[in-house]
């Protein structure tokens, strides 16, 4: 399953043309520092490139997820409810929400140009 | 452009998210606020403060113009021991929060928030009457927190000279050949010393401390950790729970305004304030955060407003402080983007030792 990311910090993994998982960068969590809540979306929730879906709290702030994608929530990550932490001690193996329906994306970048990018 | 404390090095060196704060580039965290927050609440943590300022005070009037300056009753602090006071304006309001030190011979050592250096040096100065010389030594002062259950274990392998009580100084205390004033004090709700000591000699104690200390699990923390700290032990923040239109009595530091004392700057104002506000802990009991400028509200009336929050992570939930109207109590919910966040009234402080 190959990554791809996202200016705003996100990772998609589809697992079809029209299914993904979907997370966030190892930079974002390190940057957010300790993920204290997320709050996890209903399935059936519409997600839209671009606008946020959900979001996250660290000890120092909240911030938003961003959707790379416009389908629809099929499941949230259960498992961030007991233990959001995990999105700090794994984030490529965290996903937060899987989206179906996905008929769009945003532009995706390789592993090596968003690498690039968080270099500054 | 921002000032670097003489640990700037240290931090970079270690990993610390540098963060400009108050002027300066300050760490915010080396390996992570929780993990820091819980090295304090179990073993012991390193704190560079030296952004704050101190003033020396000196001169046969020194005494009379801290108890002109400030709240609090500074007539019997003895040589060697600390006081904790805020400093109003005419208005009754806080233009900061202090501790005093007594050096001995008339010499007295204000140490005030970084933020407000300058705002103080000022008014301190132009209020000064009689006998007594004003002098900022912040620059070439160095001000280092370890604090936590293990910070005497830790510091006694380096210095015989500790104090013993909380809110007294060794003066002239040796740490490997630096000359430092060491404090029973902090800012964390443990035990904990406050190490003063000349600018250049900063770098050989804080790398010193870090050596001995790492058997007994000394870490560096950041400002980071000393924020969810001093929160978590219901600690007041200038800028937060205090400001210049806030007076102690509302700010709920009544204890420090000593109104027996003879007149003080802003002791009719606060003492003539008809103000309802009352400072009060708020413990949040749905999922999220409330933070600072979140509204309170109990039944579906605005009660208040949050003046800092956060999550704690030695209790594992979020808590806040709040300033609210009247008395408050129970059950009440606080507004975060939009949504009621389900939330109670606890007591404080949320920690004790």
């Amino acid at each position: 399953m190959s990554i791809k990311f996202t200016k705003t910090h996100e990772w998609v993994k589809f697992t079809d043309d029209n299914t993904a998982y979907i997370g966030i960068t190892d930079y974002a969590q390190s940057e957010l520092g300790d993920v204290v809540y997320i709050r996890l979306p209903e399935a059936g929730e519409t997600l839209t490139t671009g606008q946020p879906f959900t979001d996250i709290e660290s000890v120092k702030a909240v911030s938003e997820i961003f959707s790379p994608v416009d389908g629809v929530v099929s499941e949230s990550n259960e498992l961030l409810d007991a233990a959001p932490e995990l999105i700090n001690e794994a984030p490529y193996d965290t996903w937060i929400i899987k989206a179906e329906n996905i008929n769009k994306t945003a532009e995706f970048l390789t592993e090596e140009e968003y690498n690039e990018i968080i270099k500054g | 452009m921002e000032s670097k404390t003489p640990l700037y090095n240290c931090h970079v060196q270690a990993g610390g998210k540098i963060v400009p704060f108050a002027g300066y580039l300050m760490p915010i965290q080396y390996s992570g606020i929780i993990a820091e927050h819980m090295a304090v609440r179990e073993r012991a943590g390193l704190f560079d403060i030296s952004h704050m300022g101190e003033f020396l005070l000196e001169g046969p009037d020194a005494v009379g113009n801290l108890n002109r300056l400030l709240t609090n009753d500074y007539s019997n602090l003895q040589q060697g021991a600390a006081r904790y006071s805020p400093m109003c304006n005419e208005q009754g309001g806080i233009i900061d929060d202090v501790i005093v030190y007594n050096y001995g011979n008339m010499r007295y050592v204000i140490v005030v928030n970084a933020s407000n250096k300058e705002k103080d040096y000022k008014w301190i100065q132009n209020n000064l009457f009689g006998n007594v010389v004003l002098t900022d030594i912040s620059d070439q002062t160095a001000l280092i927190a370890l604090q936590g259950p293990l910070a005497q274990t830790i510091l006694q392998t380096v210095t015989k000279a500790l104090p013993q009580k909380r809110f007294t100084v060794v003066a002239d205390a040796d740490i490997y050949g630096a000359k430092c004033n060491i404090s029973r004090t902090g800012y964390t709700g443990e035990d904990g010393f406050e190490i003063y000591c000349d600018a250049q000699k900063a770098v050989d104690v804080w790398n010193a401390l870090l050596t001995v200390g790492e058997p007994h699990g000394l870490i560096p923390c950041g400002l980071g950790a000393r924020d969810t700290l001093r929160l978590e032990a219901a600690l007041p923040l200038y800028g937060h729970e205090m400001n210049d239109d806030i007076t102690p009595l509302e700010a709920g530091l009544g204890f420090f305004v000593k109104a027996d004392k003879d007149d003080f700057i802003g002791k009719k104002a606060i003492l003539e304030k008809n103000s309802s506000l009352n400072r009060v802990g708020i413990k949040i009991t749905d999922k999220g955060i409330a933070r600072e400028n979140c509204n309170v509200y109990s039944n579906d009336k605005k009660i208040g407003i949050v003046t800092s929050g956060t999550y704690c992570p030695f209790l594992g939930g979020a808590y806040a402080m709040a300033l609210v109207d009247g008395e408050a109590s129970g059950d009440i919910t606080v507004e975060v983007r939009g949504k009621r966040l389900a939330a109670e009234i606890v007591d404080l402080p949320f920690y004790k030792k």
